[in-house]
This record gives structure tokens, C-alpha cells and sequence, in this order.
């Protein structure tokens, strides 16, 4: 039951990269992912800039190896997935006995939304291979099939942490001997039913979001996937893991639907809680990828909760959201693989277009990409509608 | 380690919100939608919050108060939800407005109330719960992952009481689209008579069912909640009647253990097959009861068919409306649940008299 | 007065409540009054946007414009131009 669980590998595919060592170089050379959206079509492509993943669904099947008309959620999710499995140094993934948890938010969304206009007009239209993978878990079906898992196979979806709490499912999967591996985190790809989503909850910054910014005005929305490699203590042993999984926890807000509480009552309760199961000192902490979406609301909770556990030693920070948005149920994915990797190679992220520092705050985030540093335990942050709160510590040992 | 469960809510098709003996007064329909027996949810809910919500978060939230109640507990220590479909009316709301109106003037309502896990989210909030929290949307193995993850949490002592429980809502435009797939009966068939309909094709159905389960009993407690276990896309039914094997030998339990053996029949002839083979195989003798003629066929249909299941076991009973086959020994003292959703999704769920 | 507070209890779902009973200067958003919340206030701003043809860019306005239905009217008479 106490058996340690790690990161063998992680894959990443993200408005700043088709995979991790492209969205390394963009942190590197501060090149951000936000732009006119592109690929998808909405009323407001010249409104809000997005971070899109900048490939048309022919170019990301092509590179999937599948279809080109199933769901832009599911391709971005194959294409993460065998970039972290392949990453890992296991082998055939027939030899293992392999779990595949996935969080999303929309699922098939995007086909559906174009299935409904016709659907509307008449109950017979529409094409029904447009609805057919709407469901959320249908995606990661598409995918565990694809990579031929099957001993475990599921789904979460709690708004912004899913992929961080598919982490969590995974780790326990692994702990309780159900599975000796797991790839888990999460994908999402942009939606007009999202985008209008937020829009309604009047969110979205219409420049560059600021995460950490005292100036800050909302978030840019996202997509991508990003998916780490669990495995057993016995299989790591085979293996050079990047580093281990040692902490995670999840909280409930129960303050509002989707604000956070003024105090961040359940950002606190998840870090303190994941670092209480890692046996790890807050000082101890090098670096945190904040959950920072840039809305007034977010980072004002989440930086307070972070002084009441952290003062007054602040380990390094930053919000990667800056570069790839908020890509919502891929975020936890995408960031744990970012995390992970921070603690393999000595990285702290830079917090782009950070310029005036928040007053409620003592602390600021790291502007500059950086390597080199030792950093023995690493921090991240998802937090979500539904008062869904989640942080997990990655360890080097 | 004994996992109880301490109380148990269901809001359903049948009269299940009101307590009483198991299926004292059964519902029979005559139709291919099967829609839930609706109690005043402002005796859960005040008018203030329930202006918001739709169907499934109110069924949710309410069954998961009958659950907390029946319990006597006030506050779990973690609440973990399945739901393969999510709230799809706000879904179909929100969508609408957003193809009729170009994407102008909408409002957020029914979008906040579109995510999956609003139901988990509410009743965090409704009950002031700060911990753990999670919603599983993985299809035919939604409320089975919930169940599991509870009993992981629980094995690893960092919760002493989970709320754990499932929830689909049909919707006008869920049952039109899911008709098209064609898995839904041509005509209306009389409930009672369905798991011996001649042809394909079942019928649809809705609910939640919500259970409050701990690591200690309570006073009404009547079953431990043993083992769950899921198998995805089996390749023929030895591969399903080879893993319930493995499933009871984790248990330390085989066939001849079983008592009653509760399946997910759903009157579907192709689809019944499976149940027919694996009852063949394993339990030829063994009594048989089913839950899909009562309840409906959706993804979390399951939840149902445990809510059943335990109150069986309370009661030492099975009634009359649940019987498929034979007679159940005067002491039921084991259940095993088998549900499979459309042939892809297997599902296995060990209960224990206590 | 009246064809407002009829739209504001359409709008936010509040059927339980009688237009006559939500007074000129009942606080909208205190637990005294009517008790809304912040997402009743984005769903007003959407309510000045279809009825009053008024775009309200900033939530942070919300609270002083939403105090009660007297502010709120008194926000549509001098902004209207076109009344939809």
C-alpha cells in the first residue's frame, strides 16, 4: 500500500509545441502561443486570442495515425500519449499490465457543436459519426484502443484539476497493485462551446493574459494534452524515472460554484494536504507551477493560500498558463509533465509579460527561463469549477 | 478491512425515494422512456439554490441526502460521483442558445451548470464539505470507478466515511440522438415483459443512486461492500466468466459461495446473451434477479442494480418484480452484481451480508 | 418599474417570487434582500443587453448599477438608446 509511484516519461502537445523538447524551446525563447484563433470558427476569432495548437486536425491525424473526423480532443490526446510512453524506455505495452486515465472537460464538443446546427433544423440531421464520441470518455476509449490498453481504463472530469486528479486515480491504481503502469493526465481541444462559456462569465482577457499581474483581466483559453508515465516501484528499479510522484491531494472549495473563496480555503487544503503526504516541508519546495489563470479572481486565491503555507520562504514560481493558455481539463496533464521535467533537467519556467507587482501579495513570479537548478521537490497547482481543488509534489527521490 | 455501507439513496423510475419495504408497489410502463419518480426536492433544497439546478443535479443531490440520512452522517470526508452523460440538459441549453444566437447574448447559467461534475461540486457545497472531491466519466464505468476510488481512499485510511454514487438524466435531445443509434425497442413493450422480449433493442432509463459508505458499521448497516472489479471490450465470454472466477478467488469466495446472482439483463436478445452465458457456465443453478425492466438501461444503471442489491440483503428478501429465475435460500448472505453496458463495459460488484 | 422586475425574475429563474413583492429599493444582492449572487449579476448584464440594447464591458460595474431595480432603472433611462 505505501509503495512509491513514478514518473518514467511524459509527452506534451500544446499551443507552444508539438511535443515536450518544442515547448521547452518556446519557454526558452519566451515565444508564447497566443494568437487569432486560426483553426477554429467562432464570431469572436478577432475578440479573444487563444493558444492554439497550431496544426489543422489533417496534419494532427496524420501524426496520431488516425482518422481525420473524429474528435480534435482525441488526436491531441493519442499524440501526447505515445510521445510520453515512448519517452518512458518501457517497451511493448502488451508486456505490462497498463492503466489509461484520462481527464477532459468537452469531449467530442467539437464535433457536436458543428453536429447541432443540423440537428436543430431537423431531428433527423446531422451526420450521427459527429455525436458518436461526444462523451468524454469515448475520447479516451479511442485512444486506449489505439495504443491497445486494456487491463484499466477511465475518465475524470472535474473542470480545471481533471488531469491533475487523474495523477491521483493512477497512483492509487498503481498502489493497490490493480495496474503496473499508468499514463495519465489529460487533454482538451477549443470549443466555441467553451469559448462562449467563458465569455459569459466575462473571463477572458481580449490581450495576452497576465497571470500574477496586478493589472491582470481574465484568461486565454487553450488545448492540447500532456500525460505522464506511472509506474510501480519495481519497474522504476528497470528504469531512469524523471522523478516521483510523493504528494497529491484534492479539496473542496465549498464556497462557490465557480469563484474561488477570498481566503483560497481549498487551494490551501490541497497544497497543505499534498505536502503532508510527501513528508516534505514547504521550505523544502524549489519551484511551483502556480494554477495562475490570470482572472482577478484565481490568483488572488491562490497567492494567499500560497503565503499563509509558504511565508516567508517562496520557493520560485510561475504560471506556464502564460504560454499555453489554459487548456482546462489538459492543464493538470500538461503541467505535471512540465513539472516532472523541471526536476529532471533544473528548470523554472518563465511567467510571461509579469510587470507589476499584485499588492496583496509579498511575492512575485520568476520572469526569465532558467536551468541549472537543483530542485529536490517540485509544486503544481489545478484548481476548478465546483470548488475542485488539486496540488501534486513531484520528488527527485 | 470491512467497507460498509451505512445508507443508501435512489431516486429512480420505481418509488425509491420514499423509503418502505424494497419495490412494495412496482411501477409498470409501457414505453421506451422511463423517466424518475420525482420527490419534492425542497425538502433537501432551498428555493434559492434550486432555482438553478436541472434534473440530474436535483435527483443527485437528493439521493445523496437519503444516502448521508439514512447513515446518520451530516459530513463525509470525501464525495465521488459517476457520470457517463453530465448535466446534458444545461448541455443542450447552453449549445442551443449558442447555434440559434450566433454566439451572442448568452448567459452563464446553464453553462456553469453544464460541467460533469456539478453534482459532486453542489453537494460539496450544499453540505459545506471541503474534502476530497471527484467525478468519473468514463461511459459504462463511471459509478464503478467512483466505487472503486472510494475504496482505495478508504483502504488507505485518509477517510473514515465517502459519499459515493451515480447519476444519468435522459434529456429530449439525448433520447432523440440516442435513438438514432438504434438501441432503443421499435415499440413500446409492457416493463414487466421486457427481459423476455423476443428481439433486440432495450429501453431507456434514468437515475442516481447514492451510497455513504465507511470503514465502520452503523446501525442499520446490512452488507460490506467486498470487492469491484471492471473489464473492458472482453474478446468473447470466456474472457468474462474467466475473470469473475479470478474476481471471487480475490474475494476467497467461488461460485457455490454466491447466493443471487443480480444482473443488468436489459431485454435486449443480443445483448441478454452474455448474462445467459455466463449464468450458464457459473451459476446454472443459482436464483437470478434483474434491475434494467425497473430502472431503465443507462450508463450508471448499475448504481441502481447495487441500490437493489443491498436493500435485498436487508431485507433477506427478493421481491417478486425482481426475480428473473428460481428461488434465493432463506439466507442470502452473498450477492454478486453483473452488469454489462453494451457488450463493452463488464462490471462485477461482490456484496456481503453482515 | 413592473416590466423590469418581471424580466429580472424571468431572467434569473426566480419564479417563486411575485413581481410585486421585490420592492423599488429592496437591495438586490444583500441576504436582507433578494440575496443575488455574482452570477446573477452577469446574468443581468446579458438582461440590459437583449431588452435595453446596453453593453455593460466591465463586471466590475455590476454592483453599483444592480443595487436594486430603482438603480437598475435609473442605469437603463440614461444609457437607452434604442429600446429593443
Amino acid at each position: 500500500m505505501s509503495e512509491k509511484v513514478w514518473i518514467a516519461g511524459g509527452g506534451v502537445i500544446s499551443g507552444i509545441g508539438l511535443d515536450v523538447p518544442a515547448c521547452i524551446k518556446s519557454f526558452r525563447d519566451m515565444q508564447p502561443g497566443m494568437a487569432a484563433m486560426q483553426y477554429l470558427p467562432s464570431v469572436h476569432r478577432n475578440t479573444f486570442p487563444v493558444a492554439e495548437v497550431k496544426a489543422d486536425n489533417a496534419t494532427l491525424a496524420d501524426m496520431a495515425r488516425m482518422p481525420e473526423n473524429i474528435s480534435r480532443t482525441a488526436l491531441l490526446s493519442m499524440i501526447a500519449a505515445r510521445e510520453a510512453w515512448q519517452s518512458s524506455g518501457l517497451d511493448d505495452i502488451s508486456h505490462y499490465r497498463v492503466g489509461f486515465v484520462s481527464g477532459n472537460t468537452v469531449g467530442g464538443m467539437d464535433k457536436t457543436e458543428d453536429f447541432f446546427g443540423d440537428f436543430l433544423a431537423n431531428p433527423r440531421g446531422g451526420r450521427l459519426h459527429q455525436v458518436a464520441h461526444h462523451e468524454c470518455g469515448s475520447i479516451t476509449e479511442l485512444v486506449a484502443d489505439m495504443l491497445g490498453i486494456r487491463h484499466h481504463v477511465s475518465t475524470i472530469s472535474t473542470a480545471c484539476s481533471s488531469g491533475a486528479n487523474a495523477l491521483m486515480y493512477g497512483a492509487r491504481l498503481i498502489r493497490n497493485n490493480i495496474v503496473d503502469v499508468v499514463i495519465a493526465g489529460g487533454t482538451d481541444s477549443l470549443t466555441r462551446f467553451t469559448l462562449n462559456g467563458f465569455n459569459t462569465l466575462m473571463i477572458l482577457d481580449q490581450q495576452p493574459c497576465r497571470p500574477f499581474d496586478d493589472t491582470r483581466t481574465g484568461l486565454n483559453l487553450g488545448e492540447g494534452a500532456g500525460y505522464v508515465v506511472l509506474v510501480s516501484d519495481s519497474l522504476a528499479a528497470q528504469l531512469q524515472p524523471w522523478c516521483r510522484l510523493s504528494g497529491f491531494a484534492n479539496a473542496n472549495d465549498a464556497y462557490h460554484q465557480t469563484a474561488s473563496s477570498p481566503d483560497g480555503t481549498g487551494n490551501y487544503l490541497a497544497m497543505k494536504g499534498a505536502l503532508d503526504m510527501s513528508g516534505v516541508q514547504p521550505q523544502q519546495v524549489g519551484y511551483i507551477n502556480l494554477h495562475g489563470t490570470g482572472t482577478q479572481n484565481n490568483d488572488v486565491s491562490e497567492g494567499i493560500a500560497i503565503n499563509k503555507l509558504f511565508a516567508p520562504h517562496f520557493p520560485a514560481m510561475s504560471s506556464t498558463k502564460s504560454f499555453t493558455g489554459h487548456t482546462l481539463g489538459a492543464s493538470g496533464g500538461i503541467e505535471a509533465v512540465f513539472s516532472a521535467l523541471a526536476i529532471k533537467e533544473g528548470i523554472i519556467y518563465p511567467n510571461a509579460r509579469f510587470e507589476h507587482q499584485m499588492k496583496e501579495l509579498p511575492f512575485s513570479p520568476a520572469t526569465a527561463f532558467s536551468t541549472g537548478h537543483d530542485l529536490q521537490h517540485v509544486m503544481s497547482n489545478s484548481f476548478g469549477f465546483g470548488g475542485n481543488c488539486s496540488s501534486l509534489v513531484f520528488s527527485k527521490a | 478491512m470491512n467497507i460498509y455501507i451505512n445508507g443508501t439513496g435512489c431516486i429512480s423510475p420505481q418509488n425509491t425515494a420514499q423509503g418502505g419495504p424494497l419495490l412494495a408497489a412496482p411501477r409498470e410502463y409501457e414505453q421506451v422512456r422511463l423517466a424518475t419518480v420525482d420527490p419534492d426536492y425542497k425538502q433537501w433544497i432551498d428555493v434559492k439554490q434550486i432555482r438553478r439546478m436541472s434534473r440530474v443535479v436535483k435527483m443527485g443531490v437528493a439521493a445523496a441526502n437519503l444516502s448521508l440520512e439514512t447513515a446518520g452522517i451530516t459530513l463525509p470526508d470525501a464525495i465521488i460521483t459517476g457520470t457517463a452523460y453530465g448535466c446534458l440538459d444545461d448541455t443542450g441549453v447552453f449549445l442551443t442558445k449558442m447555434v440559434n444566437q450566433q454566439e451572442e447574448m448568452l448567459t452563464p447559467t446553464a453553462f456553469i451548470q453544464s460541467t460533469h461534475n456539478t453534482v459532486a461540486g453542489q453537494i460539496a457545497l450544499l453540505l459545506g464539505c471541503n474534502g476530497y472531491n471527484n467525478t468519473f466519466v468514463h461511459r459504462g464505468f463511471s459509478f464503478e470507478n467512483a466505487l472503486l476510488d472510494a475504496i482505495m481512499i478508504l483502504k488507505e485510511g485518509t477517510a473514515k466515511h465517502i459519499l459515493a454514487g451515480g447519476m444519468d438524466e435522459i434529456t429530449n435531445y439525448s433520447h432523440q440522438v440516442l435513438s438514432r443509434f438504434g438501441i432503443y425497442k421499435k415499440a413500446p413493450v409492457k416493463t414487466m415483459e421486457l427481459l423476455n422480449s423476443p428481439d433486440t433493442g432495450t429501453i431507456a432509463g434514468e437515475g442516481a443512486a447514492f451510497f455513504a459508505l465507511g470503514v465502520t458499521s452503523a446501525p442499520g448497516t446490512a452488507a460490506t461492500l467486498t470487492g469491484v472489479s471492471t473489464l473492458y471490450k472482453p474478446l468473447w465470454e470466456g474472457e468474462v466468466i474467466g475473470h469473475i472466477m479470478k474476481f471471487l478467488e480475490d474475494h476467497h469466495c467461488t461460485p457455490a459461495d454466491i447466493d443471487l446472482l443480480v444482473t443488468g439483463r436489459n431485454g435486449d436478445i443480443d445483448q441478454d446473451e452474455m448474462y445467459e452465458e455466463v449464468a450458464a457456465a457459473l451459476f446454472p443453478d443459482h436464483a437470478e434477479a434483474s434491475f434494467k425492466h425497473l430502472c431503465g438501461e443507462y450508463p450508471t444503471a448499475a448504481a441502481f442494480g447495487l441500490w437493489m442489491a443491498n436493500a435485498i440483503i436487508a431485507e433477506q428478501a427478493v421481491p417478486e418484480a425482481a426475480v428473473f429465475y428460481g428461488h434465493a435460500p432463506k439466507k442470502i448472505n452473498r450477492i454478486l452484481l453483473y452488469n454489462h453496458h453494451q457488450g463493452t463495459h463488464h462490471s462485477f460488484v461482490l456484496l456481503t451480508a453482515c | 418599474m413592473a416590466d423590469l422586475k418581471a424580466q429580472i425574475i424571468e431572467q434569473l429563474n426566480l419564479h417563486e417570487v411575485a413581481p410585486e413583492s421585490i420592492g423599488d429599493d429592496q437591495p438586490l444582492f444583500s441576504k436582507e434582500g433578494l440575496g443575488l449572487d455574482s452570477i446573477d449579476a452577469l446574468e443581468l448584464i446579458v438582461l440590459l443587453q437583449q431588452h435595453y440594447n446596453i453593453r455593460i464591458a466591465n463586471p466590475e460595474e455590476g454592483p453599483k448599477i444592480f443595487q436594486s431595480v430603482r438603480t437598475m432603472a435609473e442605469y437603463i433611462t440614461a444609457n437607452q438608446t434604442i429600446k429593443a
